[in-house]
């Protein structure tokens, strides 16, 4: 096969408009996954809470980045290889619950590892939006459980002031087994580490060759980063580019500190480079996935001003939680039932008519009287005006805890259920579950609305929004508190 | 508009009651037959000297056919009503009605409830198909939210509070020890009350209602009619429904001290019978403690206590058997069970039993008191039905 150095041209729009990168709540320490098996190891990897799913960690990801830029929002790319469904789109959840326009296109883009580059590809080409969500795992004690992470990463091209430009991008295709798994099965198989790693070096020349014969120059690249689930792939084509280019290379403790997160790695890697990229400041971004893909940006002066809460910060912002606890959230352990009925199957015709309050968390203020409630409702319950309401929207409000309680009895996917009823600072107050709760709860505590699942029931997702509290990065107790965590 | 009482036109003239008990050999039809068969034989009366039934179950059948598939009625009018834990008074209300507007003669209100043969040891409530957005928590975790808005409310320690959740359940299983017919019959410590395993958030299991089959009813007939059956017929003073919006989460004035419903009944219910100050002249009270905390608010939507001071009234010892007003003599939901369609006529079966002093070793005074209140809670703090009912043993 023979390498491209011509690059056909499809021209990024200007840039990336906002970005944002979200890590679940929940490290587990690889040592304990491998004493399980007999083995030892080092570093933290990074775990979804049992109510989060590829499609909420999209959500999570990308609500900073979209929230008053909806309009601009021109399709979105939703990469993960943890579908929540086949056939149904899984990009459509996550349009509903950003409040995107209808009339855009929403999409996955496959259970691949590739995606996630991908995404951020096809994204920069149309202006769209980039979700890059995944849940890695693997066997009990196996490298794949113990090296994989849940986490998820936005980004929002653009063509108006941007952060930082796309000034090039590349790809390289290449069909070879390395990694693969059967659609659907949970767990993934790997050729020997070295034959990818050959192909990986052979790839990651031509995408250089590629970028130079499309005017980049290789020297002026000041920070870049290789991602890849082959990890030996990954340290031979960093040390590749960084003789090529003489910068060095970011993020290669990612992996030690949060994991692999498979189709959101190149995500998570990107946005750490931006996290600390300085205006002009040339970037290279390679991920390495049956081929190489390269995204070329140049940081303007509007990055200062433009981050989320860096990667870092939540890194170090983690609640530890069990290998037990692990096994039980993944279902990889049967938990014992809640002796309670299982949930009844989510209505389709009944979510579809309350979809603006189920997915999007909207509701409505009386026109008449400014009571604001949730769902929409057609009679306001303080003046009793019927059909004079206008929209309302409590994602990404704050909230404080008017009362709350934890339930052992009702059914949850992780008892016991905590609840509360919440009351907006815009007005408006409602009942709904708390997640990721870590300390003892007060009435009065600040809480923000989270889209989470629920329980499948006939193979439905239920999607909720719960609220989360909101605690200061200096006072998290360390383990487990709260909700889900009980012995 | 107005509501209007029925100042004493109608009068219960018989009534039966099963044990409550988890009764897994008998079904929900079996029940119901003893508890009719029980009030027709106290007033000499058959099935076909009924006019019209009216049967209130939560979840053990559909229809008027759940009651008259059992007694074979035929060619006879029988109505299944439901409105949560108020289910089995709206039975009485609905027979009352017929027979205050003289749409017939006699009629008979029967509550019945099988619970047991779920499998699940809490309440399995019915739903209505949805599509799982709703926050699905359990009774207990509802009513647990009134126990720290109230102590934040009144400055109330948790400790006190406890105690005075612990007194409700101690003092109801005194009360039930005293009864036959109570789910449990034996006292149980303070100790061991608080010891109970947790249920949802500062409820113990001891803090929960037990759950119960069973089921009783009442024949009731034009009070100029009462004395061809009884010499001792319980009059209807009052019968008052208050059903809420459902706007308690939503709406920012309510903050889970109280229930509003109840204010509103309680007020309806006392204009009616013409009650100024309940708690003097009250004989007794059976109301809905379905958990510790509900009693407590209870006392204060119901007039017994000034507010902010019903945990203190009941730590001294207002509303057991032998204080002030005794509440719940026959044990209450907590030990008598709560077989949710047949508790409103329960309760009124202890008034029956009181107020013509045939209680026995828990019978309380009532030489100067010959009122009685029964009230029913369904659903939730911030959204629930509220019936309360005042008979007397006395006409005018």
């Amino acid at each position: 096969m023979q390498p491209s150095t011509t690059q056909i041209d499809r021209r990024p729009v200007a840039g990336i408009v906002g970005y944002s990168a979200y890590l679940p709540a929940y490290r587990l320490q690889r040592g304990e996954i491998a004493a399980a098996v007999g083995s030892s190891a080092r570093g933290v990897r990074c775990v979804a809470g049992y109510d989060e799913d590829s499609t909420t960690l999209g959500v999570a990801a990308a609500l900073p980045v979209v929230r008053g830029r909806e309009p601009a929002v021109g399709s979105v790319w939703f990469a993960t290889t943890d579908p929540v469904y086949a056939d149904k789109t899984n990009a459509t959840a996550v349009h509903a619950a950003l409040e995107l326009q209808p009339g855009i296109v929403a999409a996955d883009l496959g259970a691949t590892l590739r995606s996630g580059i991908v995404a951020l590809l096809t994204a920069a080409r149309d202006g769209g939006l980039a979700v890059l969500a995944d849940r890695r795992g693997g066997p009990a004690g196996g490298a794949d459980e113990r090296e994989g992470a849940d986490a998820a990463a936005a980004f929002l091209f653009g063509e108006q002031d941007p952060l930082a430009y796309v000034t090039s991008t590349a790809s390289v295709t290449a069909e070879f087994i390395d990694r693969w798994r059967a659609p659907g099965a949970p767990d993934g198989a790997a050729w020997e580490e070295r034959f990818g790693e050959q192909r990986y070096a052979e790839l990651a020349d031509q995408l250089l060759a590629q970028l130079s014969s499309a005017g980049v120059e290789l020297g002026g690249v000041c920070r870049f980063a290789v991602t890849g689930i082959n990890a030996r792939a990954v340290r031979t084509v960093t040390s590749a580019v960084r003789k090529a280019t003489g910068a060095e290379p970011e993020g290669g403790d990612l992996p030690d500190i949060v994991g692999n997160a498979g189709a959101a790695q190149a995500g998570l890697a990107l946005a750490d480079l931006l996290d600390t990229a300085r205006a002009g400041e040339m970037l290279l971004l390679i991920s390495l996935a049956d081929g190489a893909d390269a995204l070329v940006l140049r940081a303007t002066d509007a990055i200062a001003g433009r981050r989320g809460e860096p990667l870092r910060a939540q890194v170090d912002h983690g609640v530890t939680i069990g290998y037990p606890q692990y096994l039980l959230w993944r279902e990889r352990l049967a938990a014992e039932r809640p002796r309670r009925p299982d949930p009844d199957r989510p209505s389709a015709p009944f979510a579809w008519r309350n979809r603006q309050y189920k997915l999007s968390m909207t509701g409505g203020r009386c026109r008449k009287c400014g009571a604001v409630q949730f769902p929409l409702p057609r009679v306001c319950y303080q003046c009793h005006t019927a059909d004079e309401f206008g929209p309302v929207s409590a994602s990404g409000q704050t909230a404080r805890i008017v009362t709350f309680t934890v339930d052992r009895l009702a059914f949850s996917l992780s008892p016991p259920l905590v609840s509360a009823i919440v009351a907006f600072d815009q007005g408006g107050r409602l009942q709904c579950e708390l997640t990721d709760v870590r300390q003892p709860l007060g009435v009065g505590d600040e809480v923000v609305p989270t889209f989470r699942r629920g329980a499948t029931i006939g193979g439905i997702r239920n999607y909720i929004w719960k609220a989360r509290p909101v605690y200061p990065a200096t006072s998290v107790a360390p383990g487990p508190a709260g909700a889900g965590r009980e012995s | 508009m107005a509501q209007h009482g029925l100042s004493d036109r109608v009068a219960i003239i018989s009534m039966g009651c099963t044990r409550f008990a988890e009764h897994f050999d008998r079904s929900a039809d079996e029940l119901a037959i003893d508890a009719v068969t029980e009030a027709l034989d106290g007033a000499g009366l058959a099935c076909d000297d009924i006019d019209a039934f009216w049967l209130g179950t939560y979840v053990s059948g559909i229809s008027g056919m759940a009651l008259a598939r059992p007694l074979r009625l035929t060619g006879k009018p029988v109505t299944r009503v439901e409105n949560m834990c108020a289910t089995g008074s709206e039975a009485l209300r609905a027979a009352v009605y017929a027979v205050a507007c003289g749409a017939v003669d006699v009629a008979m209100a029967v509550g019945v409830e099988k619970l047991k043969d779920s499998g699940y040891a809490g309440l399995i409530s019915p739903k209505t198909q949805d599509d799982g957005t709703r926050v699905n928590t359990s009774a207990p975790a509802n009513f647990s939210l009134l126990a720290p808005a109230y102590q934040q409310r009144y400055g109330v320690t948790p400790e006190l509070f406890r105690a005075a959740m612990t007194h409700v359940a101690w003092k109801n299983h005194a009360n039930g020890a005293l009864n036959p017919r109570a789910q449990f019959r034996k006292e149980v410590s303070k100790e061991s009350i608080e010891r109970s395993p947790a249920v949802a958030g500062e409820l113990g299991v001891m803090d929960c209602s037990g759950v119960a089959d069973g089921a009783a009813a009442a024949i009731v007939t034009r009070a100029e009619d009462a004395p061809k059956y009884t010499g001792t017929p319980l009059y209807i003073k009052a019968l008052s429904l208050v059903t809420g919006d459902g706007s308690g989460a939503a709406d920012p004035r309510y903050d889970y001290t109280s229930f509003p419903e109840v204010v509103h009944c309680a007020r309806e219910a006392y204009a009616q019978a013409g009650i100024t100050d309940p708690r003097r002249e009250l004989a007794l009270a059976e109301v809905h403690d379905c958990f510790t905390p509900t009693e407590i608010v209870l006392m204060e939507d119901l007039g017994f206590a000034r507010r902010g001071n019903a945990w203190r009234d009941i730590l001294d010892g207002v509303y057991d058997r032998d204080g002030e007003l005794p509440v719940n003599p026959d044990g209450g939901l907590k030990s008598f069970g709560h077989p949710v369609g047949a508790s409103g006529l329960r309760m009124i079966y202890e008034c029956w039993l009181q107020l013509r002093g045939q209680a026995g070793a828990r019978q309380v005074a009532t030489a100067d008191r010959g009122l009685a209140l029964t009230q029913n809670l369904g659903g939730a703090p911030g959204d629930c039905v509220c019936f309360i009912s005042v008979v007397g043993s006395r006409p005018g």
